[in-house]
């Protein structure tokens, strides 16, 4: 069993921008309007970066900053993992339309921004820090595998880490293949030891199926929730919008098996 | 930090299939490396291509799967005696205690660029493709997850060309949080356009075999690869030899370019030798990312100079394989593993006149001789650095 605390939430999506608006929406104190997404360009990366990034860069850095303006930890003491399914879809279209072509050329920032890794090389240039970053992916589990492997992290180091998940709809042609409902990131800090900011103490196990997983209450909610591999973080944040009484969440990780986090409010 | 036994281990690459070729190919000085034949407009360069894997079509029963990316894959796990190890595994530990972590770049983004250009061609997207098997960087994850019946946590790590390095690191702190009692790591990349283009469209890209650490050294050649390890904690049937050490760190520098200083690369080289207990003079040989690109090796020596005496034998082997991108750090843990279970320092195929600005005692050919700990680097765009320290665990 993995214990951990959690703070520092945040969350950039439709709807849901910035964690203040996110969390009245998932305390139920408003109700759930999707917007359009805003135009994300965030003021920790180097202007060349403003410029350069990528969508899905762009996206992860915007919900990232929102961490570390919360937490008391010094950006260079956190080690950080970026959890995504597909990574960027824009350059995904760009770069294959491009080599479709009788003599194809690409565009060298598009692709050096094509690597999996990109919104973590980006988030360390950013914070001008030399540790450790990691980039996953677990198709829709992909959130749910760098909860873990955070988690993990977290115990076996004894350090605190910046978790980031995110992921951006395809558009045609391979939004058909691997549909997505909405763009999503999420962002906040896994720590060992409480702080100021704690907000939940969580433990975390792997476990043979039992049950099915957290849902929303909320339909649009759940829409987004099972429409994005990044918003199946969505009954956590919930968790950390309104804590009330210890919970136990489910999340789907693998064909056989679950991950079941207890989070106690602190 | 308590080692992790290597208890098998099994690669593909342009240099040989299965392990013992790969030791021949090291041990005779024959590379991997071809002129260039991939794709609809190949560009000058060499390759290190797996020859035949258009011929392997994978069983009608795993054609969800079906890519470049998972026949490599599904060919890898077959030598070596890899499938008889992981049954063997499965006896001695509970399969929900086997963790899977596996590293690609690319993953079978292959069969997307073959979509698109059939799109352009017939105006139709094709009907077979699909992307959850093939493009998904989880795909030869959950491919091998099914072909090995594990049932243990899994994830892709995707931090370009130090992908299959940092697997080791999530296997070792997943083995010592006590999730895990064993773990099979590794990584697959295989040839595509992307890549093949990406890297010309940066310069980087040689227009002869690559010349890692030479004074004429003008980019890398691009390869594919597979490689999967079986590690452990507590076995029996010790091999002898372990991973000592990890260490990861980033440059915060530039997205594809690496730190000139070397500053990211030392301190992840630090933490593999302080995480092991062990000093720079304790290592006998070093595997270096070396590259070919200017760049690159002006970088990993400068941080090794820093860091280790002079005299510390050094090569790079991507003169046998090519760069094989997300599957280098697995590569190259192999042939670290093979240096010192038979006791060589390979030699750095290609290289004429090694670079005298550099400083590295590089071998040009291979020695033999014996190896008892070996340090093995990757570095990978995103300034993502991963050392990995092997050796035997007595002696």
């Amino acid at each position: 069993m993995l214990s951990f605390y959690l703070e520092a939430p945040a969350v950039a999506a439709p709807g849901l921008d910035g964690w203040a608006k996110a969390k009245s929406v998932l305390a139920e104190e408003t109700a759930y309007r999707q917007a359009p997404l805003p135009d994300y360009v965030p003021k920790i990366l180097p202007p060349t970066a403003q410029r350069r990034g990528s969508q899905s860069t762009l996206l992860a850095i915007q919900a990232a900053q929102e961490s570390l303006g919360t937490t008391e930890i010094a950006p260079t003491e956190l080690a950080s993992i970026f959890a995504s399914s597909i990574g960027d879809p824009e350059i995904v279209d760009r770069l294959c339309s491009a080599l479709a072509d009788p003599q194809p050329m690409v565009s060298p920032t598009q692709f050096h921004n094509s690597v999996h890794n990109a919104p973590a090389g980006y988030w360390s240039i950013a914070i001008d820090s030399l540790e450790s970053t990691n980039s996953l992916a677990a198709s829709d589990a992909s959130f749910v595998a760098g909860l873990l492997s955070a988690a993990v992290q977290c115990q076996a180091e004894s350090r605190s880490l910046l978790l980031v998940a995110y992921d951006l709809p395809f558009e045609a042609p391979l939004d058909a293949t691997r549909p997505l409902s909405a763009p999503f990131a999420t962002s906040m800090v896994v720590t060992s030891s409480s702080t100021r900011q704690t907000q939940l103490h969580c433990t975390l196990e792997i476990n043979a199926i039992s049950a099915p997983a957290s849902r929303m209450a909320d339909a649009k909610l759940e829409q987004l929730r099972i429409g994005n591999p990044a918003a199946r973080a969505l009954p956590l944040l919930q968790q950390l919008a309104s804590p009330t009484d210890e919970e136990t969440l489910t999340f789907d990780y693998l064909p056989d098996c679950q991950l079941h986090l207890k989070c106690k409010p602190c | 930090m308590d080692p992790l036994q290597i208890t098998a281990y099994t690669t593909v690459s342009a240099a040989g299939d299965g392990r013992e070729a790969l030791q021949s190919a090291l041990l005779e000085g024959k590379g991997g490396l071809q002129p260039n034949d991939f794709g609809h407009a190949p560009l000058d360069t060499w390759i290190g291509r797996v020859a035949d894997l258009e011929n392997r079509p994978l069983d009608e029963g795993d054609r969800q799967f079906e890519c470049r990316n998972n026949r490599l894959a599904l060919m890898t796990l077959q030598q070596d005696g890899f499938l008889t190890a992981v049954e063997s595994l499965k006896s001695r530990v509970d399969p929900t205690r086997i963790g899977l972590f596996l590293g690609t770049s690319t993953s079978g983004i292959l069969s997307t660029e073959q979509a698109y250009l059939k799109l352009r061609k017939s105006g139709r997207w094709p009907a077979g493709y699909h992307f959850k098997g093939s493009h998904d960087l989880f795909s030869a994850t959950q491919f091998v997850r099914q072909k090995l019946g594990l049932k243990g946590p899994a994830f892709s790590i995707s931090t370009a060309c130090s992908s299959s390095a940092k697997v080791f690191c999530d296997a070792h702190r997943f083995i010592s949080t006590g999730l895990c009692d064993a773990a099979i790591v590794g990584g697959v990349d295989s040839l595509c356009l992307t890549t093949l283009f990406g890297f010309n469209s940066l310069e980087l890209v040689s227009g002869q075999p690559c010349r890692p650490f030479d004074q004429n050294r003008d980019g890398i050649s691009i390869g594919e690869a597979a490689g999967f390890m079986i590690l452990e904690k507590n076995n029996t049937t010790d091999s002898g030899v372990a991973l000592l050490g990890y260490g990861e760190s980033s440059d915060a520098y530039h997205i594809s370019t690496p730190r000139p200083d070397g500053a990211g690369a030392r301190l992840a080289m630090e933490q593999a030798l302080n995480r092991a207990e062990l000093t720079v003079d304790e290592i006998d040989y070093i595997n270096l990312h070396g590259t070919a690109t200017p760049s690159n090796d002006r970088a990993e020596a400068n941080s090794i100079n820093r860091l280790f005496p002079s005299s510390t034998p050094c090569s790079s082997t991507k003169g046998w394989t090519g760069h094989t991108l997300g599957a280098a750090g697995i590569t190259e843990s192999i042939i670290a593993c093979l240096a010192i279970e038979a006791g060589f320092i390979p030699g750095t195929l290609n290289t004429q006149s090694p670079d005298p600005t550099l400083g590295l005692n590089i071998q040009r050919s291979t020695k033999t001789e014996p190896v008892t700990r070996v340090l093995s680097n990757s570095f990978g765009f995103g300034g993502s650095n991963c050392s990995l320290l092997f050796g035997r665990t007595s002696c």
